[in-house]
């Protein structure tokens, strides 16, 4: 065991050549990269269904832009709190770290529930995944597909911040939990960010 | 122990992303043609993507190599559009065949 662990210990790096802090932050960049290109081939089809449709509805009118552009707000709020929580947490404030990381959460909560109000309100108005009175059926199945995935990815996020939050209590030190916050927030701001790209493809454009 | 970040501007950032949204909104009412509304979009979006993760995700603090990482989804699903458009058109030229075919009754 001795000698498999020296030559182990010799041949493998001790740190990270991209990420130096640690390997966890390359990891999850390197998680996110592939989500990105789940969420990019979606959005890439959806364009392409959308350029080569005869009938394809006007979002803006169907979908209507008041409470999206509320959400996205919403979105961006919670980013700022989650950097906050970073910042406070570098500066060793526990207290104030674990506050903020809460409004995020809340931040993402509150998303959802939105979201969830808008779903029931444009299905009461006849939008289904397999048809709609407005024109072409894969509006609605674009529609669900893309918002419902990145909806998903939220509450997923939800629940790791929630995660984190207990680990950053735990942990008697604030430095300890400072790479993990960080790497929460890695995956946060890319939830953040495909909205950015969702809000413009599927409801401005 | 990891070296702390320096930490940007994170509210001067917030500002930007709000202007920008209300930017967006103000953009499709404008009495412009509808290509180029859709460029303006895309452009204020990207802008905006940007900020997100050059700033809140830290990444103009981080290595180059990780940058081409962040950056690859981006020319893979560009690319997609591409390798899809001409499934798309297939589809369309179908469909307007018969659609044609249909509404016009045989003639002989």
């Amino acid at each position: 065991m001795s000698q498999a662990a020296a030559i182990h210990g010799a041949v493998e790096p001790a740190e990270s050549p991209v990420t130096p802090e640690s390997w966890g932050k390359l990891g999850m960049w390197i998680f996110l990269a592939g989500d990105a290109v789940g969420f990019g081939t979606l959005l890439a089809g959806y364009g392409v269904m959308r350029a080569t449709s005869a009938d394809w509805p006007s979002p803006y009118d169907v979908l209507g832009i008041n409470l999206t552009a509320l959400m996205t707000f919403l979105l961006i709020c919670s980013s700022v709190t989650m950097v906050k929580a970073l910042e406070w947490l570098g500066k060793g404030d526990k207290g104030r770290a674990q506050n903020y990381l809460f409004y995020t959460a809340l931040g993402g909560a509150i998303f959802v529930s939105l979201q969830a109000y808008e779903w029931t309100h444009l299905i009461h108005r006849g939008l289904h995944i397999n048809g709609n009175p407005w024109g072409a059926s894969l509006f609605g199945t674009s529609f669900f597909l893309v918002t419902g995935f990145h909806g998903l990815h939220v509450t997923a996020g939800v629940i790791y911040l929630l995660s984190i939050l207990r680990v950053v209590a735990r942990r008697p030190s604030p430095a300890a939990s400072y790479n993990a916050v960080e790497i929460t927030g890695l995956y946060w701001h890319f939830v953040d960010l495909v909205w950015i790209m969702v809000f413009t493809f599927m409801y401005l454009l | 122990m990891a070296s702390e970040h320096k930490h940007p501007n994170y509210m001067a950032i917030f500002w930007y992303l709000a202007i920008l949204t209300v930017v967006e909104i103000a953009v499709i009412y404008l009495p412009l043609g509808k290509f180029t509304i859709g460029v303006l979009l895309c452009a204020l979006a990207l802008t905006k993507a940007t900020m997100v993760a050059m700033y809140f995700m830290h990444l103009k603090f981080e290595t180059r190599t990780l940058g081409l990482v962040a950056l690859t989804p981006l020319v893979i699903a560009t690319l997609l559009i591409f390798v899809l458009l001409p499934d798309g058109f297939a589809v369309m030229k179908r469909t307007a065949d018969v659609k044609a075919a249909t509404n016009e009754p045989a003639k002989h």
